[in-house]
């Protein structure tokens, strides 16, 4: 065992219990072999968390958000969310991508974020229009309205992205990395901002990143994961942390413990 | 040297720090100045093509004159004025009519059966092999190869010009349209999907416009298909009921050694595929992919 600072959070069981993954197993099949990408991963989620699948390269936490979007099929194992078993992509968890050409640059960005609360929950114009116009101004760029994609910077498209998202007012939000190919200083702007909307509007998150400063910032909680295939290696209580904390001595620490989960000591052997 | 204390193998040449006194006092470069006007101008795409056209007409005259041979190569204004004169008799308008009406009809098909097909072949595995298979077959094989088969299916008229029209539209543009749809960003196609999109709503609503650059691009390599196989079709075997288009147009004015109205035959084809290009296609374009940031 390592010496992980367990903290004794009380347990507050009657928050509702939102997603639940059970032994979720998947496997890729390319045309030569099959890949193990998780094995067994179990981890509940309740209203309200800022849910973190932690690990490096391999350990499948991006198979593991694409899963809950109902794009993969787990091999063994089930996802519910609310108590219903996860089969298809749904309005109802919304993604953010890393990719900065996920808005549909034939629209504009208030367009982008107006359109699937057209396709997928059939609003009026007139109430997308001003739910969009909502959400556009919560994310800073209510003056970019009739811009296309094309002409916003990575960090604004992925903003749009985020708006598009939480317009639609998903169960849950499936974030897969979606500040990885940002620069640096806008990386913290957006954790800065992420933080701001969760405390203004309140959503549940699942959120997927590879690093471990992001992880403890962003997160509430956070499912460190071990690599090839992933498995489950702890499941931390974050929600003390934010970005404020980042440079202290608590925070560092516990930056070390998980840093040392994922690299410094091999990772036991699991029963076979 | 002492050799425990490892001294730096390179060093900086140290400066003091500096902070310009005040930005705000000098006064900056204007940010923005207008071009001169003929570099304004030469930015323009119609007056760069403009030049160029009118030097391929000096070229053309001046080559006519020094061969001095109306019968073979006539004379650029020689040619423009049989045109000029064509085109106010009504000759040349009745017989760009009658091409016309064939080839959009061909075309609007060709383009129907194509979106029919990818949408189709764009769901499953097999359908997108089986597509990609037709393709490979049929887009080689040329138009004009088919007609004489399509003249004993479809007898001495319209019907097998349209027919060799649609062989030689669905191929280029099926082939085009399943290619865009292969392009488009696996982040895009499962946005749609997040959105609950299936069936043809997906395709309509996402797939069809993340691949508009390569779908109009499909349609323009399909409409220079159809011109040739129109033409060459008339060429070969001219009149559909009573009046002929303008292939047909070109071949009587060779038999009557009219060599200036085969060159104004020529020319409005020419013209009429420059138009189209110029106006209808880049149009197109503006208002779209490049408005969108997909196309340059």
């Amino acid at each position: 065992m390592t010496a992980v600072p367990l903290l004794d959070v009380p347990l507050l069981l009657d928050v509702p219990l939102l997603l639940d993954v059970q032994d979720v197993t998947l496997r890729f099949a390319t045309p030569e072999r099959q890949v193990t990408a998780t094995s067994r991963v179990s981890f509940q989620v309740r209203d309200g968390d800022r849910f973190v699948l932690l690990g490096p390269s391999g350990c499948g936490k991006s198979s593991l958000l694409k899963a809950v979007g109902g794009f993969l099929k787990p091999a063994e194992g089930q996802i519910l969310l609310n108590g219903r078993a996860v089969d298809r992509p749904g309005p109802d968890r919304m993604m953010v991508f890393q990719e900065f050409d996920q808005l549909l640059p034939w629209k504009t960005v208030l367009g982008n974020i107006a359109f699937p609360l057209k396709v997928a929950a059939s609003l009026g114009r007139r109430e997308r229009q001003e739910r969009a116009e909502y959400y556009l101004e919560k994310v800073g760029l209510a003056r970019f309205a009739h811009a296309y994609p094309h002409t916003l910077s990575g960090g604004m498209k992925q903003r749009v992205a985020i708006a598009r998202a939480m317009a639609m007012k998903p169960d849950i939000l499936l974030m897969d990395e979606p500040y990885a190919a940002l620069d640096a200083l806008t990386r913290r702007r957006m954790q800065e901002e992420f933080l701001a909307l969760w405390d203004d509007i309140g959503f549940t998150a699942l959120f997927v990143t590879h690093s471990i400063e992001e992880a403890i910032i962003i997160g509430s909680r956070i499912l460190v994961l071990s690599p090839h295939p992933g498995r489950v290696r702890a499941e931390l209580d974050a929600s003390r942390f934010d970005q404020h904390h980042q440079g202290g001595a608590d925070f560092q620490a516990f930056q070390r413990c998980i840093h040392d989960m994922l690299f410094a000591e091999p990772i036991e052997e699991a029963v076979a | 040297m002492n050799m425990l204390s490892p001294a730096p193998r390179r060093s900086t040449a140290p400066r003091p720090d500096f902070e310009p006194a005040g930005i705000a006092a000098e006064a900056p470069e204007a940010v923005e100045t207008p071009l001169p006007v003929l570099r304004r101008l030469l930015n323009q795409g119609w007056v760069r093509r403009g030049i160029i056209l009118a030097a391929i007409a000096c070229l053309w005259e001046l080559n006519a004159r020094l061969l001095d041979n109306p019968l073979l190569f006539p004379t650029f204004l020689v040619t423009f004025k049989a045109l000029w004169g064509l085109m106010l008799d009504g000759t040349l308008p009745d017989r760009i009519g009658v091409s016309m009406q064939v080839l959009l009809f061909g075309y609007g098909a060709g383009i129907v059966l194509a979106a029919i097909m990818t949408s189709l072949a764009v769901g499953t595995r097999w359908g997108a092999d089986v597509l990609s298979t037709l393709t490979a077959m049929f887009n080689p094989l040329p138009a004009i190869a088919l007609l004489p088969l399509a003249l004993m299916w479809f007898g001495l008229g319209t019907g097998s010009i349209v027919f060799v029209i649609i062989h030689s539209v669905l191929w280029a543009v099926a082939l085009n349209t399943l290619a865009g749809f292969r392009a488009v960003p696996d982040a895009q196609r499962m946005a749609g999907q997040n959105y609950g999109l299936r069936g043809l709503r997906y395709v309509a609503l996402i797939l069809v416009p993340a691949a508009l650059p390569s779908i109009v691009s499909g349609l323009k390599i399909g409409w220079a298909f159809a011109w040739r196989t129109l033409i060459a079709a008339e060429l070969i075997f001219g009149v559909s009921a009573g009046s002929g288009g303008l292939g047909w147009f070109i071949f009587e004015r060779r038999n009557a050694l009219e060599t200036a109205d085969v060159f104004a035959g020529l020319m409005t084809v020419i013209l009429i595929g420059l138009l189209v290009e110029g106006v209808v296609f880049r149009t197109l374009e503006a208002r779209t992919v490049v408005r969108w940031g997909m196309q340059r």
